[in-house]
């Protein structure tokens, strides 16, 4: 039976393994530094495995999807800083604002075969950033905005012990996700599509529907962890929404691997830690990034997990 | 169950197709058969929604499609395969099959991401059914296989299989047998039977003319875009036109 699925929990092996480490994680990091160091990995790679399912899986590139993370943590800011909303409230709201946001755009430029998502979504992260620097009365300007606390009720997030524990299961919860997805009959329209959209058209897949469905998809994820993100660190700058953290957010992607959930975790966690170990040559770091960039993309054109997983025989996860 | 009227179409100032019109009964094996650059693939594309028409009808059951995209006639009971290879690459080969049944599984993103249970009840029948289909096309072996690993042969019968996932009424095959050797060959003859004999309607472009005459009921020649005969494989076989255009100059070639 080689064409059988594993079972369940064979399948999910990975992802439970990965999910008792992050518990146990905080036995050895020492102090709130290391928290913060792996909070923000945690952020980084569930928008990166929302931004592979667009990019690795279906083939479509987005540029700008700091700006659906930067929307996201303005977003909230400004409801619950300015408006007074519930912060809950603030971050459906501003989800859901990202969303329609993206299914405009994707509408619009979807029907068109090509990589004409790129320059659309470019162009809007552009628009976002400076939009943001601009409007000074909302959102600060280029100083920033401070964000209150996330609080549900009476119910108050703070300190990077307990956001800590936020990342992870958001981080957890979105391999899980991805995994479900990515193997389905939706995952494998979406990657036919990749493949031949030609093919994938004429076995019924709506191919600007499905495309747009997962752009919308991976904008709203985005929206979302930018929102938590804005909470957890009380201060938001434009430099969120820019055009730098969009090419980081797609490094991680194309480091770690195109199409593999666990590359993108992996991706993350290098290149969220790299600035630190790079810290040290200060103001050549962005030189490192062009040069893990640049290195991955000659030796490892899959990118490191799937090319680690072809060498260890296993399939791609 | 199809019916072509008048059909063209021109890229630029070439008449790829022009005004062709025939007819396919239901259940039937029919051919299309013309030298290279007859306007045979553009006859399929346009039928198949790949393309749209200059002008021209598509009946198909009585209903006008022309025009309409292919991904609305797949939900019409419309299939194919490519001249070309048109493989997901990226997708195992028993994926590339289960494509095919897309139409009938639930394609929600949102519960395929809470994995809903009669969801993956349904995956896991198109699993084993498009294992079945890999076994009767004779690319059993490829099962677990990557798709960017399987040869060229084993490929070609990966869409058959890949068309029939989609239990289509009416099939189209551009050229199965291109590029296989005599046993491949004479085992997408037997193929191509096979499933006439399960119902399906087959409209098959190829070049073959051994499996043209073996499996098809009815044969139409296209010449320069134009339909230049129509009729049973020995009334082609015997039409001096038809000879001069394409049989002879094969001949004469040989």
């Amino acid at each position: 039976m080689l064409h059988a699925p594993p079972s369940a929990l064979v399948s999910r092996a990975p992802t439970l393994i990965f999910a008792a480490a992050l518990a146990a994680l905080p036995l050895i990091l020492p102090n709130a530094y290391y928290y913060d160091v792996a909070i923000r990995i945690a952020a980084n790679a569930t928008v990166a495995i929302a931004l592979n399912l667009l990019i690795g899986y279906t083939g479509q590139i987005s540029l700008g999807h700091a700006a659906f993370f930067g929307l996201g943590a303005y977003g909230s800011a400004i409801l619950v800083g300015v408006f007074g909303w519930p912060p809950l409230a603030a971050l459906v709201a501003s989800a859901a604002a990202v969303g329609t946001l993206a299914y405009l755009v994707g509408r619009a430029i979807l029907r068109l075969e090509g990589h004409y998502l790129a320059m659309a979504t470019l162009g809007l992260g552009v628009v976002a950033s400076i939009a943001i620097g601009n409007e000074v009365a909302l959102t600060g300007g280029p100083d920033g905005m401070a964000v209150p606390d996330f609080s549900v009720l009476s119910w108050r997030l703070a300190g990077e012990k307990s956001w800590y524990w936020v990342f992870a299961a958001l981080l957890v919860a979105a391999i899980a996700l991805a995994d479900n997805l990515v193997d389905s009959p939706a995952g494998r329209a979406l990657r036919a599509l990749h493949g031949s959209q030609t093919a994938a058209r004429t076995l019924g897949v709506d191919a600007s529907a499905f495309k747009t469905r997962v752009f919308v998809l991976s904008a709203v994820a985005a929206a979302f962890v930018g929102s938590l993100y804005g909470h957890y660190e009380g201060f938001v700058t434009p430099g969120l929404a820019a055009f730098p953290k969009s090419v980081q957010l797609m490094t991680m992607v194309v480091v770690g691997g195109m199409a593999s959930v666990w590359g993108s975790v992996l991706g993350a966690a290098l290149l969220s830690l790299a600035p630190e170990l790079l810290a040290r040559f200060q103001g050549y770091e962005t030189i490192g990034f062009g040069l893990i960039l640049v290195i991955t993309m000659i030796f490892l054109p899959r990118g490191i997990a799937p090319t680690l997983a072809a060498r260890f025989g296993r399939k791609a996860a | 169950m199809l019916s072509v009227e008048r059909l063209s179409k021109s890229f630029g100032g070439v008449a790829a197709v022009s005004d062709v019109s025939f007819s396919v009964a239901k259940g039937a094996i029919h051919a299309v058969i013309g030298p290279n650059g007859a306007g045979k693939t553009t006859l399929f594309n346009l039928i198949t929604g790949l393309d749209t028409p200059t002008s021209g009808s598509i009946r198909l059951r009585g209903e006008e499609v022309a025009g309409l995209p292919p991904e609305s006639l797949a939900r019409r009971g419309v299939a194919r395969t490519f001249q070309n290879l048109q493989v997901s690459m990226n997708l195992l080969a028993i994926e590339n099959v289960m494509v095919g049944a897309h139409l009938r599984l639930n394609s929600s993103l949102l519960a395929a991401m809470a994995r809903r249970p009669n969801l993956v009840a349904r995956d896991r029948r198109a699993r084993q059914e498009a294992a079945e289909l890999l076994a009767f096309v004779g690319c059993g072996a490829y099962l677990g296989a990557e798709a960017r690993a399987m040869p060229y042969g084993a490929l070609k019968r990966l869409e058959i299989a890949r068309a029939l996932a989609a239990a289509p009424e009416l099939l189209f095959l551009d050229e199965p047998a291109a590029g296989l050797n005599h046993t491949e060959t004479d085992e997408v003859e037997r193929l191509i039977g096979e499933i006439g004999r399960r119902g399906v309607t087959v409209v098959l472009i190829e070049h073959d003319m051994k499996l043209v005459m073996n499996v098809s009921q009815r044969i139409v020649v296209l010449d320069y875009g134009k339909k230049l005969a129509e009729g049973a494989p020995d009334e082609v076989r015997r039409n001096p036109e038809v000879i001069a255009a394409y049989l002879g100059a094969a001949n004469d070639g040989a």
